[in-house]
Formats: C-alpha cells, structure tokens, sequence
C-alpha cells in the first residue's frame, strides 16, 4: 500500500498530510511533482491544501493544467483513490473530477476554525469505520469554501448520497449558524458517482492527533486504509 | 557642492554628506549618493540607536547567534535550533494598511528562510487608534486582511499576538511582525559574501518601482503628504515568496549556496555591500543584467530597491523562479556597480555598513507624563471618553463593570482577527491564539515551542524604565504559564522622533529597563529592529517596546494552558506579598515564576494565567470563556475580604497568577513556603460566574452574557 502526496508550486499543506501518512497512520508515503506524468504504483492520491499557483486566478484554475493532473485523472477513472483537502477539493472540481464549484466565503473572509460535520453516509472508502450520523470535530482553514453546484447537479448528487460531510453544531443540527462559508445544504465533502474521489473543505490532516485538540481526523485515514486492505 | 534640495531628498544632513566625500576623497554621483541614503538611513544603520543598545545583554549558553544577523539563533537541543526576530513595518502600514502589513509579514519571514530555517510560526503585534473613528478601522481591517493575505498563502501558522488601541495611534499605527523557524544547528546559513570570484546571483520578482526608497520613508515622519507615498510600499507576492523559500531550503539541502542575505528595505545594494563587509570582500554589480519591470528605469531607481534573494539555477528553474548573475565577489573590499559599461558607484564596503554615523543625541526627561488618571484600569486608554466615564464613576455594580471592561476595545475578544488567520498550518499548533502564550510542538522530539509578545505601552509612557522591566517579566510569565522554560527574546522598539531629546530619554530608559531585567531572567536579546519617527504632525507615540519571548517546553505533557478545563476543579490565586501596578519587584517576580514551574513540572497545576489587563475579575472571566475546545464554563469564587471591590478586583496588580487544580492545599502550602500569598478562592464549574463577597454576590452573571459581552465586543466597534 502507498500514498502519494501532491505537490503544486504554492501547496503549504503537503507536509502535514505526509506527516499524518507516515506517522499517524504508519503506511508508506512519496510526494508526487505536479509535473510528473504517471502515478503509477500509488493506490491512494492526496491533493494537500495551500494555494496553489497563489490562487490569484480563480482556486485551482492553473493546477488543473499542472501534468500529474491527467495521470491523477486516469487513475481516478481507474478507481484509484483521489483525496482533495481544501485546496486540493478546489482543484478536483476545477479539474471535472468532483461535481460543482467551490466560491468566496459568504462572509468574504478567510475563516480558521474548529468546528463539526455530520457523517452522512459511510458508504465510501473515506468513511467505512464511521458510523452515520458520527460527529468529528475537525478545522476549516479557507476563503473559497462555499459549496455551489446547479439545482440538477445538487439534487443528483443528494439522491446517490455523495454527500459524505455536512456542517452541523455540536449537537449534530444542520443549522445556517453551523455552516461557515455559504455552502448549499451545508456541503462539507462529497464523492464522484463512482465513490472514489472525495474532496472535502475541512483538514483532517490537522486533526488526527489528540494533542492538535482533536483525533477525529484520523478516522478518514483509516478508513482509506481500510478500504484498500479489504480491495487488497 | 550638491543641492541642499538634493540631499533634504536623500534624508543625509549636511555633515553626513561631508562624510560621504570624506570617505569617497570626491563628490559621490548620484547612484552613490542614493546608496549611501538608504545604507545610512536611521532604518539601516540604526544611527542613533545603536550606542543604546550595546547595552542590552546578547549572550547566553543557549545563543548560537546574537544580533548582526538576519534572526537570532538559539539551540533547542536534539541536534535542533531555533531562528527568531521581530520587525515592524509601521510607515507601510498607514500609507497602506493591506499592503504595508503584508509586505511586513513577507520581510520577517524572509529573515527566518534566508538563515536555513523553515519557518513554522507567525505571530504580530498591532497598535491602532480608537475603533470610535471610522478611519481607525480602516486602518484595522487592512492591516489585519493584509497579514491573512501573505500568511496564509505563504502557509506559516500566525499563532498569537495582541492588539491595542490608544490615541496616539491614530495617525500612526504599529504593525510588528515576529517569525519562528526551525532547522539544524549544523545547517545554519549566514548573510556573507565569501569565495573571490563566487557569483552574485538574484533570484524573485522584477525589480520595480513600487518599492524603492521604503528605508528611507521608514526614517521620516508623516505629515499632510503621506498619501502621496503610497507607491513607496511594496506590494506583497505570497505565492512568489513561498516557492524561493522552497527553492532556497532546497538549494541550501544541496549544498549550493555559500551565503544568503535578505534584500529588505534597501534591496540590492544594501545585501550586497553587507554581505561583502561580513566577509571582508567586495562585490561587484553589473545592473544591465538586473531584471526591471519597467525599461525605462534608471540605474540610480533600482539600487535600492527592496527585492528578494538569490540563488542557484537548476532549483530555482525547477521552482518556476526567475534568476541572473548580476555580479561577483572580489578581493578589493568595494562594493563597485557597473552600468552601460562604466562605473557608476564604487564604495569601499566597510564604509558603507560599518562606518554610517553614530549619533549621541541629546537626552531629556519630558516635562510631563501621560496622566494617571488610568494608572489602575490601564485597559481603558483608547476606550470612548463617555466609556471611561461611566467606568470610573463610583457604580458598585461590579456586574455591570465586568460586562464593560470585558467588552472593552482592549479586552474584547480577538476572534474576529484570528479566525482570518490559518493558525494551524504545518500542523503543530499545540495553544493557539487567545492564549497567555502561543505553544507550537517541534515534530520529531516530545519538545515543544511557547511564544508570547508583549507591549504594555502604557505602562512604558507612564515609566519607561519600568514598563520595559514589565514587559520582560509578563512575558517570561507567559512563557512559565505554559509550562515553558523563557530562553531568549527578540525587540522591536517603536518611539517617536529621535531628534527629540524627551524620546530619546524614553528609548535610553527602556534600554536600561530592558537590560536589566533581560540580565536578571538570563533571557538575552538575540536580535530585533528599531522604528523610530513614529511621529505625525510632531506628536510622538507612546514609547512602544515590544518584547517576543521564546521558551522550551521540555515534555509535550507540561503544556499548560490559561483557560480552566475541569468542573469541580479549585481556583488558586497566587500574588507576591508587595502588590505592584505597573511595575513588578524582580526578586518577587522570580519567587512566582519558579513557584509556577515547579507546580506544573510536578503536575499540580491544570491551567494557569497571569493576571494583567481588566485585573483579577477579567483575568477569572478569561480563564472561564477562554476554552475554544470545549466552550466556557462557570465559576464560583470567594474574593478575600481585605480586597477593596472595585480596586482590587479590575486593578492591574501585575503580580499575581490563577491557577486551577485538584490539589489546591498542596498549591497553598508550597506558595507559603516560599513566601508568597495564596488563596483557595473556589471552585470551576457552573454556567455562571459568581463573585461572592463579604456574603453578598458582588458578581453574579450568566457565562452566556458575559462570553457574547466579550465576543461581540470587537465585531460590534468594527461594524
């Protein structure tokens, strides 16, 4: 089993993800160049967080020219799992490998938080040691995080549960005050149709250690982990 | 004979420019003339600071590299050390707050990358005028946008801080920037041009227009034509910034690099003639190989441009840099520029860096001092007058006090600042901001990093000498309350007009205060800036010192933090036996640092805060809602009945700790023992905070009034 970890010019959050692979976890973990052509003999892609290309165009707009991104898009056409955390969410949508768009924060700011997402299914490589309904208590660190997609796209995607995360208060509520940025229906993280390509806007990768002020991060990695012992 | 126009310009007197010729044996060009500006700018050359601070204590077992450099250094143990220094970027940041702040965020960070380390902490420390005047909070949000901008793309944790507000700040607002990194001790790399023949090699953005002559704007004050310096601030590129980080610890892994300089203020010129003095070489310049945004510049506009650093091709390319060779290093000790083929400066290095005048400028204690009006309720400076009012007016409604003071513009919350940080970045963010210090752990060892700046300005306006001694000590204090061990410090002095005798004696006092407690806490200064001419329309600033401590802790387990974390816990209170305001006993305050060291080190304490700002009621406030894990929680307590009520519960008594435990008569015991006071005030728990006294409730108010008091604070001045 090996990770790889991506990195763009201007990703900041490659480090974290292959410290949480390595250490957190214990799997084996490469970085992968943004200019590599293949991604052969890796069975699970990270695309960390940062701005890439410094996000002065729109997020993503750039890295999804970046070449590793059509070796990254075969792979995920091949069922490789394809994990895109912040930035790398904002890049997979760009690049058409996760349905709708990611837009300015409602309250135009960056916002850095602890907060909670609701599991909503744990049918997904992502999510297969959780239970439904599971709170996890995990950051947000971003200015672009507003979840958009078309009516069409929103309800398809609501009805074949690719919707994995959803911001909620503690007490597991899907409320207005519980949703940081403006995204539809409180969207947190969703899968493509196939289930292997998540992207989700919060970090685990800053909260799978007790001593960071949560370990509920931890269970997404291993549930990946999981995933790919029982695909073997 | 230059113009006296001419040199009013360059900022150079008439005997400077007498200097110059002096050194030259001829009349300087004008290319020279423009180096010599910038080098010997008050920014660069610390003119009339510098025979001050020889008095501030540099050495220490654990400093591996004093002031001199881009940061100081200090070993941390485990083969590791550690690369700090605090910067200001004052001027920038009122022509434009955004992008002033920014910049400053870009220049500190630069210093830390440059020495080898990577940096892997932010914090700052910002001064603004009152939030009741609409231009302050422009100012605030620009400022606060700006430094959100370079951080969070750059991807360094901005992990603590402080903010205050106060008149004099109006027209002049502070904007300091600390920065953190972490290397090995064995791969420490230095600003110095060695090798005779090396190249000198630029790597970045295009030089550019936007940028030139900010050393010399930091060296003057403001007048009615400040807006009309706006394009004298650079404009920041995060994005640019963090891949010449990259490639520069790539570079320098690889053995590539023989000596790194930051181009800070002065740029070019001043990087290179500082890299060839170090080294005693010299440097020679070919700027028709310099990268220019705009043609049509001259030789004279790019020479002191601020611009970025330089270096080795292959990883530079691979980083999507732009690099030339614009020069070499040479045997002859000049610092030689060529342009069109001729020679169009030639300066011996060693003037230019080492000979910039000294000044002893005149020394005057000031007639008057800020009123003491506020001596007790410090944290009312810069509220609205009709606030202060209805605070000191003789209201016994100590409820209706706490609710105010905690809603305060110097007490509220900061969330709405931080939360526009990524302060968890890099993922060690161990306490975050709203914290007595900032702890980051170090990956790899059980250690961890605390971090805390400190400024208590009015205390330095009310007493240079003391205030400065004050903020050495809460500093280290903070450092302690974290379960930390302080190691060394870095400064930032922000006063008025040098040319002022009454500033210059409030920067000869902080020196002295400041040495003097550095020495006693063996906490040396490993290095800092000077910001002089914090001055508009000739009113000078308070005296602003600001103090980054750092600290070890040495067992991730000790990191203590100032929130209560457990219902039923006992609230201990802790003060020296002398209760000072605005000052503090050294002997006594040492007694009370070790006293909190040995609790936490023994594991007797849960969390622990000093007491400063708002006094013991705000300081039991803070420790209840200052819990982002988990929310607030209550309390209940008993205040002692030889405490006067409003005096004594929101005076700034600076000498006394909270501390929440389980074993509160084991606390007590030991705190007699060496000859401290103590008090089992009660107990954590509740959702309210409850002050009893001499059996009547002197407080009584629901946490959730007084949390969204304190939270709503801030948005509330803003909006």
């Amino acid at each position: 089993m090996k990770f790889g970890v991506v990195i763009f010019p201007g990703s900041n959050c490659e480090h974290d993800c292959y410290y949480v692979v390595e250490s957190v976890i214990g799997q084996p973990v490469e970085f992968i160049w943004h200019q590599d052509t293949s991604v052969k003999g890796f069975d699970a892609v990270i695309l960390p967080g940062g701005f890439a290309y410094g996000d002065y165009l729109r997020t993503g707009a750039l890295a999804k020219f970046s070449p590793v991104m059509k070796a990254i898009g075969d792979f995920a056409k091949q069922g490789g799992l394809v994990f895109g955390i912040c930035n790398g969410f904002q890049i997979l949508a760009e690049a058409g490998l996760l349905p709708g768009a990611l837009l300015r924060n409602v309250g135009l700011k960056y916002v850095c938080k602890f907060l909670h997402l609701r599991t909503e299914t744990t049918d997904t490589p992502y999510s297969n040691i959780l239970k439904k309904n599971q709170l996890l208590r995990i950051p947000v660190g971003h200015g672009d995080g507003n979840y958009f997609a078309d009516p069409e796209t929103l309800k398809r995607i609501e009805d074949n549960g690719q919707v994995v995360f959803r911001y909620a208060t503690a007490s597991g509520e899907i409320t207005p005050e519980a949703n940081p940025n403006g995204s539809l229906h409180n969207i947190a993280g969703i899968v493509n149709e196939q289930r292997n390509v998540l992207g989700m806007m919060p970090h685990p990768d800053r909260s799978s250690e007790s001593l960071l002020g949560s370990a509920d991060g931890k269970l997404i990695f291993e549930s990946m982990v999981n995933a790919l012992v029982r695909a073997g | 004979m230059v113009s006296e126009e001419l040199l009013t310009q360059h900022n150079l007197t008439e005997s400077e420019y007498q200097k110059i010729v002096d050194i030259l044996k001829r009349q300087p060009t004008l290319t020279e003339l423009g180096i010599f500006s910038v080098m010997w700018s008050e920014h660069c050359s610390y003119k009339s600071s510098r025979v001050h601070l020889r008095r501030l204590p540099t050495r220490g077992p654990a400093v591996l590299q004093g002031p001199g450099e881009n940061a100081g250094i200090i070993d941390i143990g485990d083969g590791l050390a550690v690369a700090f220094k605090i910067e200001s970027h004052n001027h920038p940041s009122f022509i434009e707050p955004f992008q002033g702040a920014a910049t400053g965020v870009g220049g500190i960070l630069r210093d830390i990358f440059t020495m080898g380390a990577r940096p892997i902490a932010a914090m700052n420390s910002l001064r603004f005028g009152p939030l009741h005047k609409q231009q302050n909070k422009r100012i605030l949000e620009g400022v606060v946008g700006g430094i959100a901008f370079y951080g969070n793309c750059f991807g360094v944790p901005t992990v603590g801080g402080e903010i205050y507000f106060a008149d004099c700040y109006s027209q002049n607002p502070l904007v300091n920037a600390f920065a953190l990194g972490i290397f090995e001790k064995d791969k420490i790399f230095y600003g110095r041009a060695h090798g005779v023949g090396n190249p000198v090699i630029y790597v970045g953005a295009k030089t550019g227009r936007d940028g030139i002559h900010g050393a010399t704007m930091a060296s003057a004050g403001f007048g009615e034509d400040a807006g009309a310096k706006r394009p004298n601030v650079q404009i920041g590129d995060p994005f640019m910034e963090k891949l010449l980080l990259e490639a520069c610890l790539e570079a320098m892994q690889k053995g590539l690099i023989v000596g790194i300089q930051d181009m800070g203020a002065a740029g070019l010129t001043c990087s290179s003639c500082e890299m060839g003095a170090r080294a005693g070489t010299g440097v020679e310049l070919e700027l028709d190989d310099v990268p220019q945004r705009e043609s049509e510049m001259t030789a004279y506009e790019i020479m002191p441009n601020k611009k970025k650093e330089k270096e080795v091709f292959d990883v530079f390319h691979k980083w999507g840099l732009d690099v030339v060779t614009v020069g070499r290093v040479t045997d002859d000790g000049l610092l030689r520029v060529r342009q069109h083929g001729k020679v169009v400066a030639e300066i011996p290095n060693g003037a230019l860096a080492d000979d910039a005048p000294l000044y002893q400028r005149p020394l005057l204690p000031p007639k008057s001092i800020i009123s003491s009006r506020l001596e007790h309720y410090s944290f009312l400076d810069g509220c609205e007058p009709a606030m202060i009012e209805s605070f000191l007016s003789a209201n016994p409604d100590c409820s209706r006090l706490l609710k105010l003071a905690v809603s305060s513009p110097n007490l509220a919350c900061r969330q709405w600042v931080w939360e526009q940080y990524d302060h968890m970045v890099q993922s060690n963010t161990m306490v975050g901001p709203g914290s007595d210090a900032a702890v980051v752990r170090v990956k790899g060892t059980k250690k961890a990093l605390a971090m805390t700046l400190d400024g208590p300005a009015y205390r330095v306006a009310r007493h240079p000498r003391e205030g400065a001694k004050l903020a050495v000590a809460e500093s280290c204090r903070n450092i302690v309350c974290a379960g930390g061990r302080p190691i060394a410090a870095t400064n930032c002095l922000n006063f008025g007009n040098p040319e002022h005798p009454e500033v210059m004696w409030q920067f000869s006092e902080v020196v002295d205060g400041m040495s003097e407690a550095c020495n006693f806490f063996g906490t040396p200064i490993t290095g800092g800036n000077v910001s002089f001419y914090n001055e508009t329309f000739g009113d000078d600033i308070y005296p602003t010192p600001v103090l980054g401590m750092v600290g070890l802790i040495e067992d991730l387990s000790l990191v203590t933090r100032s929130a209560f974390q457990d219902s039923g816990d006992s609230i201990v209170f802790v003060e020296t036996v002398n209760r000072l305001v605005g000052r503090i006993d050294l002997e006594d305050e040492r007694a009370i640092q070790n006293f909190i060291s040995s609790a936490i080190r023994d594991r007797l304490v849960k969390s622990a805060h000093d007491i400063s700002e708002g006094g013991l009621a705000v300081a039991l406030a803070e420790c209840c809602y200052s819990n982002f894990q988990r929310g607030a929680i209550g309390a209940e307590v008993r205040v002692p009945s030889h405490l006067e009520l409003v005096k004594d519960l929101f005076g700034e008594f600076a000498t006394g700790v909270l501390l929440s435990t389980i074993h509160a008569a084991e606390l007590c015991r030991r705190a007699e023992q060496v000859g401290l006071k103590s008090y089992d005030l009660g107990k954590v728990g509740g959702n309210r905070l409850i002050l009893n006294y001499e059996g009547e409730r002197a407080v009584d108010i629901a946490m959730d009034e007084l949390e969204s008091a304190w939270r709503q604070g801030l948005p509330k001045l803003l909006s």
